[in-house]
């Protein structure tokens, strides 16, 4: 059946900012099926409020909103776009429950808008827990013993009836917030209630444990003439009981016959046809009890997942892409398969290599909570690596994680605290039952410790087949230990007269996924020497194409993966070609905003007719879509990896400035080898990342620093401390995201952090800078050509210095900055710039204090900033910077002016607390937010409460602001305060801040700090008497009672301030939203 | 231990044998199923093939006393990228490389499986030979050559049962040498149709299938000719799957040609290619087959689309076909191959694809519950 006519225009709804759980996977697929629908000729209308997406760029929808993704925006939006359909599952479990919300409100009835992909009783049947339970009854799948609890009387009777373990799980949440494992009363008490907080309808099921049964999914879609194939199966690497999200995984499954497999494929198709997902996409989960084979399903997703997202980058299946044109009617035969050109979309892909994901976590950004793993997600991004055999591509995934890691272990990096010595038995057992983002590492130290399979399978429900995996490289770090040894031995070493290992062995080796650094480390050598051999020796990696088909027929799209056999199939062009180096996995600090430049670089080189090549290991992000570059590489950023496709590829320069610092690093040692780094040259990048040498700089153009210095060690540190005196922002260098930076008050502060500083960047100085108390912050990207430089943008941040860039909300156009100081930043910006010979993108961080510009410091790359500062002006900055790379100058591409745009954007932070049970809400000089939201509006006010909004903070119109703050805070707090009473709003305040609120005349009443006894601030939250909180802390007091209203403020979703600044933009925003209901404007109105 | 893959065009891969010592010959064929090597192994259609698997990874749940296609392995030779020797499932019983090595069927690992498989698509399947003794190109060139063609050569005769047996609860179960075929030999006459299935290398799921939908199934030796069949006064015929040619099957043919009006036929595979031939149709040899367990079928009564498993190397002319007498009612999706054929008057029908799958998916089951239907309306 072709496609629907009596449809025009379609509504699609984003996932809004990046979360746990809610990464760029869906800007992925919601890329994806924007372009998909306009290639068929519908007008496609999106709503999405993370400017960091490809999908808000003006050209990929006809109508893009950038505001909050909430029913009320999404109703002003369809009363003012009168779409004719809506498809409500592309933009994750946001995009669906907004979705859902909307038709409960009557709102597409009202405007007759039509659900497409799936109805609301399909949603209803998958998403809630008792009637997916009915529905699986139906049709004779077991699921886990259950019940419903809305109540925690209900639990307790439920739990009662199952028994303990068992596994709370919220209804309608996302990456299973709120939900655990409990294994008694007390815990019950916990986490149940955490989780009816975490639902939307306050509801949670509480189910059997089947902890340590293994763990799979299916990607499953199905037409409206009721054909249904499985594009692809996962086998979870890690058993029940870790969330799917936190699992390493792999595809296809691994240890099911087909007999097995058949069982729940048949399972899937059922559960699609009884769920009624008419078109589209799903997810369903199965466990799989190791001992008998029982299958139970776990739980089904009517709509485009990470996993989907996954399999499609795994199988080169293009889920969503497909999933947008079933929802216009179309059927699986109808669509061609892409990658082939010859086949259809209507047949199972089959690979003929193995894929791995490994997730990456960010505990070390929240040392309170505990690093456990459990079924609520925790992880901030995963890579995917593509092997011939599982070896290789785990080895290759561990290694694309970039945490300084280079495989399996056997990399010198185990345990640096220890100079690499072996754990005791009792702590690789506990870290081995309990699952923890460093298990896999443990799992190393337990093969070295010598346990077998059979004892490490009993502590970790791990597969044996997996566990035998990593036992047979295990093995070959021996083997080649030994192979050295043996050479060392009998002075009769191999080929080249110095190198121990022979080419068979280091074939072998290779195959096995083992990176030239593991080799070096294991048998005494260098990277380079190893590097040398081997290649003298002829071994190098082949490329091989992912084409769904198994090389049953020709594929037409380019998208490969390396390893080590005989036949290359890379097709090396004789066009002009340039790489573009990726940002690997998600992690905090670097995010979709990378990605973002990446894929723009990459679309700025097809318009000048270059070819594109996209080097990436991030299974997520629109860079890995096989037709956004091309030619596609999934692999490892690591410069062994990436110099095999340089030395394949030969292309005529690599740009190192868009993927974040992973590229940044790699541009020295690719450099030194001869390879050309487009734009801004390695020697600037230095000049900007070397404390000493940017000092030169800065005397050399008369610009002010904060004082300060590096230390090696910690007796320099305290020294240097000394010298310019507390508070000082101590940091290590060559880290993204303030990680490790802390600003500290006193020398035994100072001894702590130097120690972790230097851990977290081994080999670096650790960087010592005065901290500038209460100074404002401002951050500019500007773009260069060699010669002239325009502004991009400057942000003023509402939060003053001393909260991290990445976590400060900030505005463009900056409302409070004078012209004066607006002209002084200019000329500092553009005088470094040319200092740098910058090509492309730099930005520099500025802080203001006492009318005193001081450089905070300047990264000579794209910055997290890049796509708010290109939304908010309507300049392509980072296609335009790609441009300039290649030669071009900025008159040649029409930018020869600033642009300051006549409306406010301001763009805030969206931090995982949520996740992270038991850490401090307050902000600091280390980043913790995973992603970012945009509110634009003709007025301050207004652009901040849209982007409060889109951030999750429900603005209040009326009501209680309880009010807390510090002495230093307590002038600035005045005038809030004052405002807030004069809109007529109740305050309460705690014993200081009420005294100088009333001796001020403000009318406030008193209430109790939580450490002054009930009744206290906490319960007041906990009774909602209280719509808006104001609490401010420097993180050095004791800190218990601000500590315990900002969980509360956190767990009962009630806005809050954590500074005095934030407070005043929150005071302004209500006052915009009281004045008048705000409005919805397109994209492409404001730069039309 | 250390193996050569020669291919006729002289082609050669260097391989390990993971079963010992070893040389093997026949065409050399690509299976694209990600699951499901123990049943590959076991079909008889298989038989004179070497099988390579598309997917790297094989051995990983070893094999059992159930996922078996017939009473031993019938490959020539078993080629893989890595061979798993550490087996991981509830029901494995055995190692792939003891059960290989068991039945004396060469195991091969180690090489480019892929660069095989393009080889093979782009060469056409080919006849190869696979050594652990003879690891010399030049030799094992000129020896591949001399393999006789799959073309032309009657395999049916190498796979079929030498006596009839009986399917019963899920096993067979054979009949005495003295027991005469006739019409006393059901044991369900009028409580169960009763179907003779014809074993031209017959899948043990086939009978399973057959008999899960409620008939009474006696297997019978390829040649038995149509009045022998008559004599047992079945309700139905079964034509079964089974290896390489059809056009030397001329004795199946024969029979079908006797028996097409005379009782309602349905055949699976080679079976349908015996129904083609028996209709005055013609067969060819595809490049190099279609063999995995995800090829689209569109089933052009339904308009649906079925992912089935599939394993042949030829194929019914569609063109040969008096389309008076015969409707095509399925098609390969990737090719545009006949997949399915029914007669238009007559109770007969077809398809080249494994609606019993195993391995595979159960999208066309259908057809089993379709040929029970044909019984009670004929």
């Amino acid at each position: 059946m072709p496609k629907r006519t009596d449809i025009h225009k379609i509504l699609i709804i984003g996932a809004g900012p990046i979360i746990i759980g809610q990464a760029c996977e869906f800007d992925y697929s919601g890329t994806q099926a924007c372009k998909a629908l306009k290639e068929e000729g519908y007008e496609v209308v999106l709503v999405n409020s993370n400017p960091a997406t490809i999908m808000t760029d003006p050209e990929t929808a006809d109508r893009t909103y950038i505001e909050p993704v909430t029913p009320e925006v999404v109703a002003k939006i369809i009363e003012k776009e009168r779409p004719d359909a809506l498809l409500p599952t592309l933009g994750g479990q946001t995009g669906l429950n907004t979705a859902v919300e909307v038709a409960r409100q009557g709102v597409l009835e009202q405007f007759g808008v039509e659900l497409i992909g799936a109805c609301l009783d399909a949603i209803e049947k998958a998403e809630s827990r008792d009637c997916f339970r009915e529905a699986m009854n139906r049709i004779g799948l077991r699921i886990p013993h259950s019940g419903i609890a809305n109540t925690m009387e209900e639990a307790r009777v439920i739990a009662d009836d199952i028994g303990f373990p068992l596994i709370i799980r919220p209804s309608y949440t996302l990456g299973g917030t709120g939900g655990g494992v409990v294994y008694n009363p007390e815990d019950l008490e916990n986490i149940a209630k955490s989780g009816m907080d975490a639902s939307l309808t306050h509801q949670v099921m509480l189910e059997e444990s089947v902890l340590g049964w293994k763990e799979y999914e299916l990607e499953v879609m199905r037409d409206h003439a009721d054909n249904v194939v499985i594009i692809c199966s996962i086998e979870n690497f890690d058993p029940m009981g870790v969330h799917t999200g936190d699992s390493i995984t792999v595809a296809p499954v691994q240890t099911l016959t087909d007999r097995e497999y058949q069982a729940m494929r048949d399972a899937s198709l059922a559960i699609m046809r009884e769920i009624g997902v008419d078109t589209g996409g799903s997810n369903v989960q199965f466990a799989v009890n190791p001992q008998n084979g029982d299958m139970i399903v776990v739980e089904m997703n009517p709509r485009v997942s990470r996993s989907s997202a996954l399999a499609s980058k795994a199988t080169g299946f293009p889920i969503a892409k497909i999933a947008a044109k079933l929802a216009v009617g179309y059927t699986l035969d109808e669509i061609p398969n892409d990658i082939t050109g010859e086949t259809l979309a209507s047949f199972e892909p089959t690979l003929d290599y193995c894929v791995v994901k490994i997730p990456r976590w960010t505990f070390e950004k929240f040392p309170e909570t505990q690093d456990l793993l459990t079924t609520a997600m925790k992880s901030v991004g995963e890579t995917m690596a593509i092997g011939r055999t599982f070896k290789e591509a785990f080895q290759k995934g561990l290694r694309s994680l970039e945490i300084g890691r280079f495989g399996f272990g056997a990399d010198g990096k185990d345990r640096p605290e220890a100079d690499g010595a072996l754990p005791s038995l009792d702590e690789i057992e506990q870290k081995l039952v309990i699952p923890n983002s460093q298990r896999l590492f443990y799992l190393h130290l337990a093969l070295q410790a010598g346990m077998s399979i059979e004892t490490i399978y009993q502590m970790t429900a791990i597969d044996p087949w997996f566990l035998f995996q990593l036992e047979q490289i295990f093995l070959m770090e021996k083997d080649l230990i030994q192979a050295a040894e043996t050479a060392g031995r009998s002075g009769t070493p191999a080929e080249d007269g110095l190198f121990p290992l022979t080419a068979d062995i280091l074939a072998r080796a290779k195959a096995f996924g083992f990176s030239d650094v593991q080799i070096a480390h294991l048998i005494g050598s260098t990277e380079k020497v190893v590097e040398q051999t081997r290649k003298a020796l002829g071994i190098r990696p082949v490329y091989k194409l992912v084409d769904t088909c198994a090389a049953e027929f020709r594929a037409a799209t380019p998208y490969y993966y390396s390893t080590y056999e005989t036949e290359c199939e890379a097709r090396v062009s004789d066009r002009k070609k340039v790489m573009i180096l990726g940002g690997g996995p998600n992690r905090i600090g670097q995010g979709i905003e990378f990605d973002y430049c990446c894929v723009h670089a990459s679309f700025a080189l097809r318009e000048m007719g270059v070819e594109s090549i996209m080097v990436n290991s991030n299974p997520e992000t629109v860079s890995t879509d096989y037709d956004t570059s091309d030619k596609l590489y999934f692999e490892p950023l690591t410069r062994e990896d990436v110099l095999h496709i340089v030395e394949k590829e030969k292309p005529a320069g690599v740009i190192v400035q868009f993927g974040g610092q992973t590229p940044l690093n790699l541009s020295t040692p690719l450099h030194a080898e001869g390879v050309p780094i487009l734009g801004t040259q390695p020697e600037s990048i230095d000049r900007a990342e070397d404390r000493e040498l940017f000092q030169a700089m800065l005397k050399k153009l008369s610009l002010m620093q904060p004082a300060n210095g590096t230390a090696l060690s910690i007796a320099e540190a305290l020294t240097i401390a000394d010298t310019i005196g507390y508070p000082v922002i101590v940091r290590p260098s060559f880290v993204l995201g303030g990680r490790a930076m802390k600003i500290v008050y006193d020398p035994k502060d100072m001894e702590t952090f130097t120690r972790l500083a230097i851990l977290a960047s081994p080999g670096h100085p650790v960087l010592i800078d005065k901290f500038l108390e209460a100074a404002m912050e401002v951050d500019v990207d500007a773009i260069c050509d060699g010669s002239t430089t325009i502004i991009g943008g400057i942000m003023e941040h509402i939060e003053a210095a001393g909260v991290h860039s990445g976590d400060s909300a900030c505005v463009l156009p900056p409302h409070s900055i004078g012209s004066e100081m607006i002209a002084q930043i200019t000329v500092a910006t553009k005088a470094m710039a040319a200092e740098l010979k910058v090509v492309g993108l730099m930005n520099v961080q500025y802080a203001i204090k006492d009318n005193q510009l001081y450089v905070i410091e300047v990264n000579p790359r794209a910055s997290r900033t890049i796509p708010f500062v290109s939304k908010a002006t309507g300049i392509p900055l980072a296609k335009l910077a790609t441009k300039v790379m290649l030669g071009k100058t900025l008159a040649e591409l029409g930018l020869t002016e600033e642009v300051v745009p006549r409306h406010q954007s301001v763009k805030e932070a969206v931090l995982p607390f949520d996740r992270f049970p038991d850490v401090d809400t307050l902000l600091g000089p280390e980043m913790k937010s995973t992603g970012e939201v945009m509110g634009i509006g003709t007025d301050f006010g207004l652009a901040y409460a849209k982007a409060q909004l889109g951030a999750g903070q429900r603005l209040p119109l009326s009501g209680t602001v309880f009010i807390s703050v510090g002495d230093e805070d307590k002038p600035a707090i005045l005038d809030v305060a004052m405002q807030f009473s004069d809109m007529r709003f109740d305050i309460l305040a705690t014993d200081g801040t009420w005294s100088h609120l009333s001796a001020n005349g403000i009318p406030a009443e008193r209430i109790n700090k939580v450490s002054q006894g009930q009744p206290h601030a906490a319960d007041a939250i906990k009774n909602g008497r209280i719509q808006l909180i104001i609490n401010t802390g420097t993180g050095n007091e004791p800190r218990r009672d601000g500590y315990t209203i900002r969980r509360a403020a956190l767990k009962f979703k009630v806005p809050y301030a954590t500074t005095a600044a934030g407070a005043l933009a929150v005071c302004r925003a209500v006052s915009a939203l009281r004045e008048k209901p705000f409005e919805v404007k397109a994209i492409q109105d404001y730069h039309g | 231990m250390e193996a050569r893959l020669t291919l006729e065009d002289g082609r050669t891969f260097a391989c390990r044998s993971f079963t010992g010592p070893g040389e093997a010959s026949g065409e050399v064929v690509f299976n694209t199923s990600m699951t499901g090597y123990q049943e590959v192994l076991t079909d008889p259609s298989y038989s004179g093939q070497m099988v390579t698997m598309t997917y790297p990874l094989i051995g990983n749940y070893g094999v059992n006393d159930e996922d078996v296609e017939s009473a031993r392995i019938q490959v020539a030779a078993f080629l893989v990228r890595e061979y798993q020797p550490f087996p991981s499932n509830f029901r494995s019983t055995q190692s792939l490389a003891d059960y290989l090595a068991g039945q004396g069927v060469l195991g091969v690992e180690g090489l480019d499986t892929r660069a095989l498989t393009r080889h093979i698509r782009n060469g056409g399947a080919m006849r190869a030979i696979i050594s652990t003794s003879d690891l010399d190109s030049g030799s094992l060139t000129r020896r591949a050559n001399a393999i006789p063609s799959m073309v032309g050569m009657d395999l049916v005769r190498e796979v079929t049962t030498t006596r009839a047996y009986r399917w019963n609860g899920g096993k067979p179960e054979m009949l005495a040498d003295d027991l005469k075929l006739n019409a006393g030999i059901w044991q369900h006459r009028g409580a169960r149709p009763l179907v003779v299935a014809i074993d031209f290398g017959l899948k043990y799921n086939i009978a399973r299938c057959l008999e899960r939908v409620g008939f009474e199934v006696v297997v019978v030796p390829a040649a038995t000719d149509a009045s022998a069949i008559m004599a047992m006064a079945p309700d139905g015929l079964f034509l079964s799957n089974g290896p390489g040619d059809p056009e030397p099957v001329v004795y199946g043919v024969q029979t079908v040609k006797e028996l097409l009006g005379r009782l309602p036929i349905f055949g699976i595979c080679l079976g349908n290619q015996i129904l083609g031939l028996a209709l005055g149709g013609r067969t060819y040899k595809l490049k190099f087959g279609h063999r995995g367990i995800n090829q689209p079928v569109k089933n052009l009564v339904t308009g649906k689309v079925e992912i089935t498993s599939q394993n042949h190397g030829f194929a019914v002319d569609m063109d040969s076909l008096g389309a008076d007498a015969v409707d095509v009612t399925h098609i390969n999706l990737n090719d545009n191959t006949v997949e399915g054929i029914r007669h238009r008057r007559l109770p007969a029908f077809s398809v080249q694809y494994h609606p019993e799958a195993s391995p595979g998916p159960h999208d066309a089951a259908y057809l089993f519950d379709q040929f029970k239907d044909m019984m009670r309306t004929a």
